[in-house]
């Protein structure tokens, strides 16, 4: 396939490989923060092809693994509510919170659909005006811009019957909160899509305040190799800054329409992650103009604060403190046919990624 | 949960579009690009065409990483 096939090549990827010996020196930790590269990097086994003074840390990049336990609650209340279908992106329902998924809420009779794209779930709400339909809206940069296409339509087809749960969160923050908790990553691989999206100009102030540099890297072994290379010759040279490997996809501007529907539908706010706990202006609400829409607003529904899974690691691993074989559930109790946590759940959480290319 | 496929764009229809992905043909939705002619080459995220990839920058990539192999300077 055009724009894959070339970036899976083996010659270039041999010489990416010696490039990197030949110029890395200094010990560096490089931490990716999307779901698309941790899954990458374990099944291309590319940590294999870095000399051992070069490691490669997984970040908190699957949104599926972020979202914390009292938002699974919180969803899974709506769905017990009367009259009400949940629709949802597939890996969600899978996510376990206090006492049960949305998977076991479907198997007993709640109405969960899992839908592609948010059209589809607008569609489902068009079909059915006796019901709510409320969208579990989780993702980062990437996918925020179809939930507020999905209100925006809402609003001019007068779709009164749709609403959005927002989970949506923002990278840099997350980024940048990392760094804070004491953490020490020399450089970042940045997520591709998520800044294609929102540009790579977003992590400037990572930058300015912090000298970390980030590397926007797509997601073939050829792309990754030469984003370790940058990031290895910033290190090398005593430099830092923010380059583009992914030049395909990426500008420093990003998609200028996507990130002013989002910005006219959503307003930032503090947030929860599970692992790093609350980040300051990390999260996504839906602004006052659309709050019919909001079904944080609309609906009433009282969660308590859930702890995590005891012994799981999840919030370690999703820091970068440890690696999935660390935690003691890891492939014995937590399975990818049975997850006990959420980066077990994914197939790009850290702990699949590890489970399927050990 | 951020992957992205690179489609090629087939027909356009208003805010919409068929695209082909090694073959298998999906409709995407416009909303969140611009100026999209068949024959582009879009990334596709949960149905929706995120950005336009661009061909020269690609050639670019895979041009800058053959010269290391001829010993040439890199930018």
């Amino acid at each position: 396939m055009k724009y894959i096939d070339e970036f899976r090549n083996k010659d270039l990827v041999i010489t990416l490989t010696r490039e990197i010996s030949k110029k890395s020196r200094k010990r560096i930790r490089i931490m990716e923060v999307c779901g698309g590269h941790t899954l990458a990097i374990r099944k291309y086994g590319i940590q294999h092809l870095l000399p051992d003074n070069i490691e490669l840390l997984s970040g908190p990049g699957c949104p599926v693994c972020v979202t914390n336990r009292t938002s699974i609650d919180r969803a899974i209340a709506l769905s017990r509510l009367p009259g009400i279908i949940i629709t949802t992106y597939g890996d969600l329902i899978r996510v376990r919170g206090s006492v049960s998924s949305l998977d076991q809420e479907k198997a007993q009779g709640a109405d969960i659909r899992i839908v592609y794209s948010t059209m589809d779930a607008l569609e489902i709400a068009r079909n059915n005006t006796d019901k709510k339909v409320i969208f579990l809206g989780i993702g980062f940069e990437t996918t925020t811009p179809s939930s507020a296409v999905a209100i925006s339509e809402a609003v001019s087809q007068r779709i009164d019957n749709f609403y959005v749960l927002s989970m949506h969160k923002l990278m840099p923050p997350a980024m940048s909160a990392l760094i804070e908790q004491g953490i020490h990553i020399d450089g970042y691989i940045g997520p591709g899509h998520v800044t294609a999206i929102a540009g790579a100009d977003m992590y400037k102030p990572l930058l300015d305040q912090f000298g970390v540099s980030v590397v926007i890297s797509g997601f073939e072994p050829v792309d990754l190799l030469q984003s370790v290379l940058m990031l290895v010759n910033m290190a090398e040279e005593n430099r830092n800054g923010i380059e583009i490997q992914y030049k395909r996809a990426v500008t420093p501007q990003g998609n200028k329409k996507a990130i002013e529907l989002v910005h006219h539908i959503f307003e930032p706010c503090d947030d929860e992650w599970r692992g790093l706990g609350s980040i300051r202006n990390s999260g996504l609400a839906i602004r006052k103009e659309y709050q019919h829409h909001n079904a944080a607003l609309y609906f009433d529904v009282n969660v308590a604060t859930a702890p995590e899974p005891e012994g799981c690691l999840c919030g370690e691993v999703l820091r970068g403190l440890k690696k999935p074989p660390d935690c003691r559930l890891f492939g014995k109790v937590c399975t990818p046919a049975n997850p006990i946590g959420a980066c077990m759940v994914s197939g790009e959480g850290a702990c699949q990624a590890y489970f399927n290319y050990r | 949960m951020c992957l992205s496929i690179p489609a090629k764009i087939l027909s356009v229809e208003g805010n919409t579009a068929k695209a082909s992905v090694g073959g298998a043909i999906i409709n995407t939705s416009l909303h969140l690009v611009d100026d999209i002619q068949p024959g582009d080459y879009v990334l596709i995220h949960t149905g929706f065409a995120l950005q336009k990839i661009s061909e020269e920058e690609a050639l670019e990539t895979i041009r800058m990483i053959e010269e290391m192999e001829s010993g040439e300077p890199v930018a």
